[in-house]
């Protein structure tokens, strides 16, 4: 049988690409939330949480008229680049982060909290830094809960359908993603490459789940 | 030298009523006990001077430096405090062996003298043999030096413990208390400890705080505040008293003594310095200084009262008499086996021992 994997490839690089984007943003804004008393805290609280839910096509329409070639962010990466972002894989990798970042940070940020005060407090009387108590002694003791919140955050990625048909399109080959791929499928009556992506798809994040599930389990029992 | 003067308000919250935190004390080397039940302020106390909890109002100052002042708004963050603190679950990094936790607090050093010092430091708290374990490896007691040793490694001006006997049984507790003297005796540092057991104030206090509702109510050497409670509240606090109501009856300045009415009997004390005839007072009484026998038949001598026996205790060293008014005393156990069947008693309270409030 002579079947595209190109979508399911295309699919785990902008997922890849999109939980190292959000990991490295999520974990700063996880810190921030968890830590810090800060004017407008409430206020970030709700926008990160705001992409969980409001519907995909909406995100993707605020995603459209910021990075859209009307904008100054879509001009400025014209003029840089020599091609317009909207309707290219990366403008998918934004779209994913958009889609996964949120779910990212609510649960790093519960990782975080959930480690005892008592090792936070006792590093600072030992003499030691904020971003030295967080390296050594919070991010270490949060690390399997937050390393399963990457999991669960690139499964997410892995299946946005909404945002990324909004901004990247469905260009076979360039911009199409697992998820619009077998929506293509199915509407084009290909039967047997949908099967075969949804059966991968669905494994894929069933591992990712059992995965996230074991180092949970593994954190809470310590 | 640390030199301490808080206030804080906390509003009233579900579960808890307003409370206030008022307090001012000064402590020395040597170690200083915050004593009073739970929920007196000890811990917030210690909080505050640590720099977890900011005070409203007030001044703290550790060897001359200021680590708080209200008035001025200057409020050091914990790390520069230069406090140790022993955490009651001892707050060792579970992720790290005993080693790294005590090279945690030693990094501000060149890594060879970070060596040498956890080094000493170990063989010190008798941990050299277990440095490579995981916390959750080492025994209670090696937990607890770690974290001492650990707290002591960041090279504090003073050490604040919080509760560390808490939950520990007797071997353990007499373990930790060589621990904390071994502190006093090795570094000469102010430690101040929060307990609400009174045996531990007598086997470490240089110097004793009674705190109740966010005051202190009474300072001086353990030995001193049971002698010589300031007030009822105090008394009743430190809970080794029996407390009566009585009526002075009359008193004597010249001979330094005076008599008190207590139920329909009479009792001889010492003078009262401050009261007058017809006052009423606490008289307080320690069990064990109350001499108890049988009564067969005699009549009620001077500073006795006759009594029925209510029931007995079994102590560690001893047996607990209870009567039937409400008095107690302790007997050897040999002496109380000859006199277990009796049940009309005589109980002799020697003039020296009945003192009032």
């Amino acid at each position: 049988m002579d079947l595209d994997w190109f979508p399911l490839w295309l699919s785990m690089r902008v997922a890849a690409l999109s939980t190292l984007i959000s990991t490295v943003a999520g974990l700063w804004l996880a810190y921030l939330l968890a830590n810090r008393t800060f004017r407008g805290r409430d206020a970030l609280d709700a926008a990160v949480t705001l992409p969980l839910v409001l519907p995909p096509t909406v995100l993707g329409y605020y995603l459209l008229v910021v990075i859209g070639r009307e904008s100054w962010f879509g001009r400025a990466w014209e003029a840089v680049w020599g091609a317009p972002l909207v309707f290219t894989w990366q403008a998918a990798v934004l779209a994913a982060v958009l889609h996964s970042a949120p779910l990212l940070i609510k649960s790093a940020r519960a990782a975080l909290e959930s480690v005892d005060h008592d090792y936070e407090r006792a590093a600072r009387t030992l003499g030691a830094s904020e971003w030295r108590l967080f390296v050594r002694v919070t991010l270490p003791l949060a690390s399997r809960s937050i390393l399963a919140a990457v999991g669960l955050a690139f499964a997410r990625a892995l299946g946005d359908f909404g945002v990324t048909i909004m901004v990247a399109g469905n260009i076979p080959g360039r911009t199409q993603t697992v998820a619009v791929a077998i929506y293509d499928a199915v509407e084009s009556g290909n039967g047997a490459a949908a099967r075969a992506l949804v059966l991968a798809v669905s494994a894929m994040a069933l591992g990712i789940l059992w995965l996230a599930n074991r180092l949970q389990a593994r954190q809470a029992a310590r | 030298m640390i030199s301490v003067r808080i206030q804080k308000q906390f509003a009233a919250a579900p579960g808890s009523a307003a409370f206030t935190l008022d307090l001012e004390f000064t402590a020395g080397a040597g170690v200083t006990v915050l004593f009073g039940p739970s929920g007196s302020g000890k811990t917030l106390t210690l909080e505050c001077i640590a720099g977890f909890l900011r005070p409203g109002a007030g001044r703290i100052e550790l060897d001359g430096r200021l680590l708080f002042d209200g008035a001025s708004g200057v409020c050091l963050p914990p790390r520069e405090r230069q406090c140790g603190y022993v955490f009651q679950n001892y707050a060792l990094f579970p992720h790290m062996s005993l080693r790294a936790n005590l090279g945690f607090a030693a990094e501000r050093l060149p890594r060879l003298e970070r060596h040498r010092k956890v080094q000493e430091m170990l063989e010190r708290f008798h941990l050299e043999d277990v440095a490579g374990r995981f916390p959750h490896e080492l025994s209670g007691g090696q937990r607890q030096r770690g974290s001492v040793a650990r707290a002591l490694l960041a090279a504090p001006r003073m050490v604040l413990l919080d509760e560390p006997a808490r939950g520990l049984d007797a071997p353990l507790r007499e373990e930790l208390h060589e621990v904390i003297r071994e502190v006093r005796e090795g570094f000469q540092l102010p430690v101040v400890l929060v307990t609400h057991d009174l045996e531990e104030c007598f086997a470490l206090g240089d110097h004793m705080h009674v705190v109740r509702d966010g005051r202190i109510v009474q300072s001086g050497t353990p030995e001193s505040i049971v002698e010589q409670p300031a007030s009822l509240d105090v008394a009743r606090l430190l809970g080794v008293y029996d407390l009566f109501p009585a009526e002075v009856r009359s008193l004597d300045p010249g001979a330094r003594t005076s008599r008190l009415r207590m139920g329909e009997h009479e009792l001889s004390a010492p003078y009262l310095p401050g009261k007058f005839k017809g006052d009423h007072v606490w008289v307080y009484v320690l069990p064990e200084r109350v001499k108890a026998a049988p009564r067969e038949g005699q009549r009620a001598g001077a500073n006795q009262i006759p009594a029925t026996l209510a029931r007995t205790i079994e102590l560690p060293r001893g047996i607990r008499l209870e009567f039937t008014n409400g008095l107690r005393a302790e007997v050897p156990r040999e002496e109380f086996a000859a006199m277990a069947s009796t049940r009309e008693w005589l109980i002799e309270i020697p003039p020296g021992e009945l003192r009032a409030l």
